[in-house]
């Protein structure tokens, strides 16, 4: 097999450049969440400008979002986050056990990556749950955020207002642990910046 | 035990007991009373010895007792000339007497471990500091504050929120609202208190529901009720401070400045820059502790995960 054959490409440029941009905004909503849940006086960023910036990029990233929304649908992305439900819980066990005893016996993948399979079962389940309900859950949080007069008053005895912003930074934290999740499950291959490379250049080797 | 012998007893104590309420309540009949009878009222009469003709005269409207306040006071139980000169009971009264230094509150209360629980050396200590006193100096007093004909702990006893925020203010606002003694004290004419609070919103509601001290003093945790009046530039403007404690307020502060900083300008960047914000939402206890407990379980996973593909490399 020549290393032509080897590499497939899997990143497109448009997805690539959501990727980018979604990656960079994720880490400032992070940073500036973070910072502005410890208060105006111990905020590490200068409470105002964190503030600022979260807006900002949680606008832009809106954006964003419907960038890789419509790419998805145009393109025939959307076929690598299509879940059959048949099996599928055990497809997600034999990803897990891959991952937790496989890999380490040098065990073949059970699912390699092809043209048609882009994405692991788990990586899957998790792509979806982020991408179609947490990152939309945080969007239209926040957005509610930005126009407080849509939310309800009063949800039971507690403010409409205060939930939201709750349930926002909840959906935040969540997704903050999916990056960090992320990025050490992108570590796992032939080499640790191998798939690093990869979403940058589009092009993705199959060992 | 005979029947004389009994009642001859329970005779002197009940007489006894009945002086005493009437000693500690001189009050109770003002217009008997020596002080009051004249002080009670907006026309007091007197017979002009000169002419030997009854004479009546407009009482000084700041020194009209209010009886009724009296009686309800902590100091009813004493006479005005327990502290106020003797020589009062004598009219026309000798202008002298008003050059008479006053009992201050310490003259009584100072050192008396029977009031060690209301710390009026404390209490002395942080009025000291206060901008009342390094402007005013003798001129002010406590009882340029507290009246002590009237003078009733509502701070402590009183379980009503809106009495004890209408009792404190009505301290602050009986010079601050009051262009006479204002200027007496201050030297100013107007107080201008509408004026100076025209950033704070919904003022109204916040003068009738927030007491003047909880952003006009340096707040220590010892002491109930704190004297330390700051400068009006070391105020608190900070809204965060009590907007922050109650999910209510906390709400009410965040769509205000939302909203208000939105109909100030109707830039689409007056939107995304909006610099409201919900202060403390992740300050649950249980969801901060959950979220440690996900975010340990995911890096120690990653660990142990990690220390095998270098162990298994």
């Amino acid at each position: 097999m020549n290393s032509e054959n080897t590499k497939l490409y899997f990143y497109p440029l448009w997805l690539r450049i959501w990727h980018g941009i979604n990656a960079v905004g994720i880490i400032i909503l992070i940073i500036t969440g973070i910072s502005m849940q410890w208060g105006v006086e111990s905020s590490f960023i200068e409470f105002q400008l964190a503030v600022n910036t979260h807006n900002i990029s949680g606008v832009v990233l809106t954006l964003n979002y419907l960038l890789f929304f419509i790419g998805n649908f145009a393109t025939k992305n959307i076929s690598f986050y299509l879940i059959k439900p048949k099996g599928f819980s055990k497809r997600l066990m034999k990803q897990a056990h891959y991952y937790a005893f496989g890999m380490f016996k040098g065990a073949p993948h059970p699912f390699p990556l092809s043209e048609k399979r882009k994405f692991n079962p788990l990586q899957k389940l998790s792509y979806v749950v982020v991408m179609y309900l947490f990152v939309p859950f945080v969007i239209i949080s926040g957005f509610a955020l930005l126009f407080p007069e849509i939310i309800i008053d009063r949800i039971y005895s507690c403010s409409g207002v205060l939930i939201t912003a709750v349930a926002h930074s909840a959906a935040g934290f969540l997704i903050s642990i999916f990056l960090i999740i992320h990025l050490y499950v992108a570590s796992i291959g032939k080499n640790p910046a191998e798939n690093f490379k990869s979403i940058i250049n589009g092009w993705h080797n199959i060992h | 035990m005979n029947m004389k012998n009994f009642i001859l007893p329970l005779f002197i104590i009940l007489s006894g007991f009945f002086s005493l309420i009437k000693a500690q309540t001189p009050y109770d009949d003002p217009k008997n009373h020596a002080c009051l009878k004249c002080h009670s009222s907006k026309i007091f009469s007197f017979l002009n010895e000169v002419t030997n003709a009854e004479q009546k005269r407009l009482m000084n409207p700041y020194y009209i007792m209010d009886t009724t306040a009296i009686l309800l006071g902590v100091h009813k139980s004493f006479d005005c000339t327990d502290c106020h000169s003797y020589d009062y009971s004598v009219y026309p009264h000798d202008g002298k007497l008003k050059l008479q230094p006053m009992s201050s509150c310490l003259d009584c209360h100072g050192g008396d471990p029977t009031y060690a629980q209301y710390q009026f050396e404390r209490i002395d200590e942080e009025f000291k500091k206060s901008v009342h006193f390094q402007v005013s100096g003798d001129h002010f007093s406590c009882a340029s504050c507290h009246n002590q004909h009237t003078y009733k702990p509502t701070a402590r006893n009183s379980g009503s929120i809106e009495e004890i925020v209408a009792f404190s203010n009505s301290l602050c606002l009986s010079c601050h609202n009051d262009m006479n003694r204002f200027e007496m004290i201050s030297g100013y004419e107007n107080p201008k208190i509408v004026q100076i609070h025209s950033w704070l919103p919904n003022q109204e509601l916040h003068f009738k529901n927030v007491r003047c001290i909880e952003c006009h003093t340096e707040v220590t945790d010892t002491l109930m009720v704190s004297h330390n009046i700051l400068k009006e530039d070391q105020a608190l403007r900070k809204c965060v401070e009590c907007h922050n404690a109650d999910s209510k307020l906390k709400a009410s502060l965040y769509k205000y400045t939302n909203l208000q900083s939105r109909s100030d300008s109707s830039s689409v960047r007056s939107i995304f820059a909006n610099q409201s914000y919900v202060i403390g939402a992740q300050q649950f206890p249980l969801l901060k502790k959950l979220s440690y407990l996900i975010f340990f379980m995911a890096i120690g996973g990653m660990i142990i995960h990690l220390i095998f593909r270098y162990l298994k490399k």
